[in-house]
């Protein structure tokens, strides 16, 4: 078997400036076309786990490596990581006011072309059009400024059409279901089946405190986040164990550990 | 009042279009300021002796007025006044046509890469180059319509009685030093006339350019826009970039009457030694609606607070602006809305981008009078930084004598989010793109009214400036 496509070894972390690590010590892999769920309590460091894999500049890595498709990543900046293939859904996307979400895509997309090329701007439209057609949203949302004023179904919408239009070789889902209603679960979910379904390589590190979406998008593995560290990993049966029995077990194996 | 600090000119941005043409003047006073000087530029421009004596006598209001104390920082600009050449004409003789042109003064145009305005031919096009209109052309279908777009020189000689039943009744002499001055030594400019009920499509642009080392800039623009008739004036003007300080300040009255609709578009670009105070105020009368759409960037000081004087029943007025004070630079700048009549309304809306050691300052007057029933005025200012280091101030002034008026403002400061820029990265653009993406974004509410070559303009002109402010 060939390399993981993503590799967290020995991964340790903390806020820059901040004493404290987050992250102390997780090791996971992803392989290529595989869905991993990251479930855990609040404060167990998996969105800290997302913003460090992506390149967040307010983090400190003290130790460990993050490999993507064999690479280490970690001195590169949050730019160059996406252009490789890694693609963060943000839990709390920014507003860029003033940005429609089209011309900010069309700029992300020409972004990975060679310098001086672009993108045929009919062809876009048409790309952009599908996705959003996928993702069952009013054609005039590609008008509206970037997560400016939009409702938090409306952000996490954006964020998986963003994906659907870079296709990333990894995309990594933080907290994407929290605050939506079932139906737009339903629609964003939907949505990250289709964009695995139409690239076989894609991976997925979908990070989540319920295990509500999982009923719609079923993963490969699942791991639990305690304390800055992998606590369990397991089959999609354990996020049955967990919905059942809570994080108590789990909390009381790590304090045994 | 703000403290009246000294503008650090440390790390000052090298200006990009910061090019010579050689000139060659076929006139240039002495530098400084005399009675004798204003006499000269009156006998060389062949005026009436109404006009002289109005000069004279603009002089001595401008010598009795003290400097401003409030604003930016003048105190260095008295030793600049001194230098200046307060007069400077290029040519004798007013070009008619784009081939009469010469070479020099087109590979100016060239050079600012935007000969298209001109030569697209949208519209007559007066260009402005070192004190005097040089090119001048003016669209047949506007001068059957009656329209008059001329220099304010042959404004002044073709339509004098015309010229001098609204000059200066916009702003007059007194109003403050530097409308004094300009009164006294104004030269260039342009004289606007759109007759009862004519609807004028295509813009009106004038294009002009500063191009002579310590020389000042009076251009004195007139504009009267007739009952029912509307019109849009386009104005852009960049220049380079020189070692000693520079001046110019301008004077542009406009007069809309009854129904009429008026729109005046400004993207100034100067260079940053230039302290560029300019007074420009609109008239507007019942029923009529005035938009001020105004973009700052470069100099050392702009002062600049275009003005709606709402006189007639339900006029209206609107103020939108950008400034963008680099490193070095103040702009304060504003708008000032007068509430004269009732049910009048205003909206004024300000953006301003800082960066460095650059300074913008928001500075507004919503007067509404006594029996201005039904007043409404909107300010909304926002400013964005751009660092650590720039500065941003707000002084609204409001004054209110009517008790139905409804006044609302709204302002905000906010700087480059460090979320905003890992966002954008985390999509692939570099920082460079990410801070030129959020800056665009800031000020398309205002781009966004502009004609499209002109919104292109400024995100580049923008974008050139911002060049380096990534570390």
């Amino acid at each position: 078997m060939s390399e993981p496509l993503l590799s967290v070894r020995g991964l340790r972390a903390k806020v820059d400036g901040e004493d404290g690590e987050i992250l102390r010590g997780v090791d996971l892999d992803v392989q290529r076309g595989e869905v991993h769920a990251l479930m855990g309590p609040n404060g167990s460091g998996k969105s800290t786990l997302a913003k460090v894999i992506a390149g967040h500049p307010a983090y400190e890595v003290t130790a460990g490596e993050i490999l993507f498709e064999g690479e280490d990543v970690l001195e590169l900046e949050p730019d160059e990581r996406s252009r490789a293939g890694i693609f963060l859904a943000f839990q709390y996307p920014a507003e860029i006011p003033g940005v429609s979400i089209a011309n900010f895509l069309r700029t992300a997309v020409n972004s990975r072309l060679a310098e001086g090329e672009e993108m045929d701007v009919f062809g876009f439209q048409r790309t952009l059009t599908e996705k959003m057609e996928m993702l069952k949203m009013d054609p005039g949302f590609a008008a509206r400024y970037v997560n400016d004023g939009f409702s938090g179904g409306e952000k996490k919408r954006n964020e998986i059409l963003q994906m659907a239009v870079l296709r990333p070789a990894l995309g990594v889902l933080d907290e994407t279901d929290s605050g939506l209603d079932i139906d737009a679960l339903k629609i964003v979910a939907s949505g990250v089946n289709r964009l695995s379904e139409a690239d076989e390589a894609l991976g997925v590190l979908l990070i989540t405190h319920y295990k509500r979406i999982l009923n719609y998008i079923r993963p490969d593995r699942v791991h639990v986040m305690m304390a800055g560290r992998i606590a369990e990993s397991g089959g999609a049966s354990l996020a049955d164990k967990l919905e059942a029995e809570g994080y108590d077990w789990l909390h009381r194996a790590v304090a045994a550990v | 009042m703000p403290r009246n600090e000294t503008i650090t000119e440390l790390g000052l941005d090298e200006y990009k279009y910061g090019f010579v043409t050689e000139d060659k003047p076929v006139f240039k006073a002495v530098p400084g300021l005399s009675e004798d000087i204003v006499r000269q530029i009156s006998h060389h421009k062949e005026e009436p002796q109404w006009m002289l004596e109005f000069r004279l006598k603009a002089l001595e209001v401008y010598y009795s007025k003290p400097m401003p104390k409030w604003g930016g920082d003048l105190s260095k600009l008295e030793d600049t006044l001194d230098e200046i050449y307060f007069y400077l004409k290029p040519q004798d003789q007013m070009e008619r046509s784009w081939d009469d042109v010469p070479q020099e003064i087109k590979d100016t145009f060239e050079k600012l890469g935007i000969p298209e305005a001109e030569r697209k031919a949208l519209a007559g096009v007066g260009a402005q180059y070192e004190s005097e209109m040089v090119y001048h052309s003016l669209k047949e279908q506007w001068e059957e319509q009656g329209v008059i777009f001329e220099s304010i020189e042959d404004g002044l000689a073709k339509h004098p009685e015309l010229f001098r039943q609204y000059f200066s009744t916009v702003v007059p002499t007194h109003d403050n030093k530097f409308a004094a001055l300009n009164s006294a030594v104004w030269s260039g400019g342009s004289f606007v006339y759109i007759p009862k009920g004519v609807k004028v499509e295509i813009p009106l642009q004038a294009y002009f350019r500063v191009n002579a080392e310590r020389m000042g800039q009076f251009e004195r623009t007139l504009i009267i826009c007739e009952e029912g008739a509307e019109a849009h004036y386009i104005e852009g003007c960049t220049a380079p970039v020189y070692s000693t300080d520079s001046f110019h300040s301008g004077v542009i009255e406009i007069v809309v009457k009854k129904g009429a609709r008026f729109r005046y578009t400004t993207i100034q670009n100067w260079s940053n030694n230039m302290y560029n105070l300019v007074t420009q105020r609109a008239l507007v009368h019942e029923e009529a609606k005035m938009e001020w759409l105004d973009g700052n960037l470069g100099s050392k000081l702009t002062m600049k607070y275009p003005s709606c004087y709402l006189v007639g029943e339900r006029a209206h007025g609107e103020i939108l602006s950008i400034a963008y004070a680099g490193d070095g630079q103040h702009q304060d700048t504003g708008g000032k809305v007068i509430h004269a009549a009732p049910n009048t309304t205003s909206q004024i809306t300000s953006k301003s981008i800082s960066k460095g050691l650059g300074r913008s300052s928001y500075r507004g007057l919503c007067k509404v009078y006594d029996g201005a029933e039904g007043a409404k005025s909107n300010v909304e200012c926002d400013a964005l930084l751009l660092d650590e280091t720039s500065r941003t101030d707000t002084y609204p002034y409001i004054e209110i004598d009517e008790n139905t008026a409804s006044i609302g403002h709204e302002a905000t400061v906010s700087k480059v989010g460090d979320e905003q820029l890992f966002y954008l990265m985390s999509r692939g653009l570099d920082e460079a793109e990410a801070m030129a993406m959020i800056v665009r974004g800031f000020i398309e509410p205002v781009a966004k009214e502009l004609p499209l070559e002109y919104a292109i303009e400024l995100n580049r002109l923008i974008e050139l400036e911002m060049e380096g402010s990534v570390g």
